[in-house]
C-alpha cells in the first residue's frame, strides 16, 4: 500500500510540474470558468430570478465543463512521444497510475475552483463568508467523485480519434448524480438552510465517491492494457 | 524455424529471458507467429527484418505493454506479463523517445529511476546522463532538445535501473556519430557485466557489432539464426537476402 501511494505521489507530482511549466490547460479552465460566469452574468435577469436561486447552477455547470478541459489533458501529456509506455513499462501498478492521475487532476480542478468561486461571489454578491465550511466540503466530494470517473474515461478516450468529444460523451452522464447532489445541496445553503438539511445529499457525494474510485481504481487497468 | 537455443557453454545459466513459441495476433493477423527462443545473462540477439515483420510488436510483449495470444516469455523466470517485478528488469529503448518534454532530461531520468524504486536517485540520475553525454544540458527543457539528444536521454532513462533485460527498438534512430558510438560502449559494457540484450535494428553493421546470435524475422517469425562465431560479418547482408528471399 506504501508502495502505491508512493508511486501515486510520484506521478501526480509529475503532472503538476508538466501543468506548472506550460500552465496549459488551468489557463484555459479559468479563462473558461470566467467566460462563463461573465455570459450568465449579462444574460441574468434578477427581477425574473434570484441571484441565491441561479448561481448553484451557474456554479457547478462551470465546475463541470472547466474540470473537463483539465481532465482531457490528463492522459494527453502521456500521448506526446508515447511517454505513457514508459510508464506502463515500469514496474508502478495500474491502479498508483491511475490513482496518481487522479490526485493531479483533484488539485487541478482545486485550483479552478479556488479561481471560480470566488468570482461567482463577486458577480453574484452571494453571502457566502457564513456557509464557506460547508461550500468547501460540497466542492471537495463533488470533485473527488467527477476525478474518479473523468480520468478514467480520459484514459479510455484519449486512444481515438474523436478524444475531445468522446470524453464529455462518456463522462457526463455520470456527472448527473454528482451536479445534482451539489447544486442542491449549495441552493439550501444559499437558501439559508440549516447545514442538517443537505446532510443527504452530503451522503450522496459520499456513497458516489466511494463506490466510483474503487470501481475506477479497479477498472482502469483493463483500459490501458492491451 | 522457429526456435533457437543458446550456446552449449553457457546452457547451465538461468536464461534472462525464455521465449517459448510466442504469438501475439490482432485480430485474424499475427504479427508474431510462433516465436521461440532463450537468452542467458550476457547474450545479445540483433534482430533484423523488413518493416511489419513483428519485431516491434515482439519486443513490446517482452516488455509487458502487449499481452501474448498464445505461448509464453518468461523474464528471470517470470512469465509475463508478470507484473511489476518481471517489469523492474526490464529497460525498454524505442524509437519513441517515451520523455515528457517540459520536463528535464534530470527530471525526465528521475521520475523513471523512482518508479523503479530507486529512493535516492540523484547520483544514479547523474551518472546515466553523463554515459550518455547529456549532464550539461541536464537542466534544459526536453523539448529544446535535437532528436539525436532526445535519444541519448530516452536511453539513459531506460538505463538508469540497470536493468537486466534491455530491449532496444531502433535504439539508434536519430543518434550521431559520436552518440552512436555512446550507445555501443555502452550496450557493450552492459553485455559484459551480465545484462541479457536484444536488439532490433535495420542497421546490420550496428546490431553486428553487438550481437552473439543474430535472428531474422519476417511475417512474425524467425526465418534465419546465427551464433556470433557462425556470422561472416562482412558477407552478413546477402546472408540476410537470402534469409528474407528464402523465408517466403
Amino acid at each position: 500500500m506504501a508502495d502505491i501511494l508512493y508511486t501515486s505521489w510520484l506521478i501526480a507530482r509529475k503532472d503538476l510540474a508538466i501543468e506548472f511549466r506550460t500552465r496549459s490547460a488551468f489557463f484555459s479552465a479559468v479563462v473558461f470558468a470566467l467566460l462563463a460566469l461573465a455570459i450568465f452574468y449579462y444574460a441574468w435577469d434578477p427581477t425574473a430570478v434570484t441571484a441565491t436561486d441561479l448561481a448553484p447552477g451557474v456554479l457547478w455547470v462551470i465546475f463541470t465543463f472547466s474540470g473537463l478541459l483539465g481532465l482531457h489533458r490528463s492522459f494527453g501529456v502521456e500521448m506526446s512521444d508515447r511517454a505513457i509506455d514508459g510508464l506502463l513499462a515500469s514496474p508502478a501498478s495500474r491502479e498508483a497510475i491511475f490513482l496518481g492521475k487522479a490526485l493531479a487532476n483533484l488539485i487541478f480542478v482545486a485550483a479552478v475552483q479556488l479561481v471560480a468561486i470566488p468570482a461567482l461571489v463577486l458577480f453574484y454578491n452571494l453571502p457566502l463568508t457564513s456557509i464557506a465550511g460547508p461550500l468547501i466540503a460540497i466542492a471537495a466530494l463533488a470533485a473527488i467523485g467527477l476525478v474518479a470517473v473523468g480520468t478514467l474515461f480520459s484514459a479510455m478516450a484519449v486512444n481515438t480519434r474523436l478524444a475531445e468529444l468522446l470524453l464529455p460523451m462518456l463522462a457526463l452522464p455520470f456527472f448527473v448524480p454528482i451536479v445534482t447532489a451539489a447544486a442542491q445541496a449549495t441552493a439550501k445553503l444559499l437558501s439559508g438552510r440549516p447545514v442538517v438539511e443537505i446532510s443527504a445529499w452530503l451522503k450522496l457525494l459520499v456513497a458516489f465517491d466511494l463506490v466510483f474510485v474503487v470501481a475506477c481504481t479497479v477498472a482502469f487497468p483493463f483500459t490501458v492494457e492491451d | 524455424m522457429p526456435s533457437e537455443n543458446s550456446s552449449t557453454a553457457t546452457s547451465a545459466a538461468t536464461p534472462v529471458l525464455a521465449v517459448s513459441d510466442l504469438t501475439r495476433s490482432f485480430g485474424p493477423r499475427r504479427a508474431v507467429a510462433g516465436v521461440s527462443f532463450t537468452l542467458l545473462p550476457g547474450e545479445c540477439l540483433a534482430l533484423f527484418g523488413p518493416n511489419g515483420a513483428g519485431k516491434t510488436t515482439l519486443l513490446r510483449v517482452l516488455a509487458g505493454l502487449l499481452k501474448p495470444t498464445s505461448g509464453n516469455a518468461r523474464v528471470s523466470g517470470i512469465e509475463l506479463p508478470g507484473g511489476a517485478l518481471a517489469r523492474g528488469q526490464v529497460g525498454l529503448i524505442s524509437h519513441h523517445t517515451m520523455l515528457y518534454e517540459a520536463l528535464s532530461p534530470r527530471e525526465n531520468v528521475a521520475f523513471a529511476a523512482r518508479l523503479y524504486g530507486i529512493r535516492d536517485a540523484s547520483a544514479r540520475v547523474d551518472d546515466a546522463l553523463r554515459r550518455m553525454a547529456m549532464i550539461e544540458r541536464a537542466d534544459a527543457p526536453v523539448r529544446s532538445l535535437s532528436r539525436g539528444m532526445q535519444q541519448r536521454v530516452s536511453i539513459a532513462r531506460a538505463m538508469v535501473h540497470s536493468p537486466r533485460l534491455v530491449l532496444a527498438d531502433e535504439p539508434y534512430s536519430g543518434l550521431d556519430e559520436s552518440g552512436a558510438r555512446s550507445l555501443t560502449a555502452l550496450l557493450e559494457e552492459l553485455r559484459s557485466a551480465g545484462t541479457a540484450i536484444v536488439i532490433v535494428t535495420h542497421n546490420l553493421v550496428e546490431g553486428l557489432a553487438l550481437a552473439t546470435r543474430a535472428a531474422v524475422m519476417k511475417a512474425g517469425k524467425f526465418v534465419r539464426t546465427d551464433a556470433a562465431e557462425r556470422i561472416d560479418r562482412g558477407s552478413y547482408a546477402v546472408t540476410y537476402r537470402e534469409a528474407l528471399a528464402a523465408g517466403g
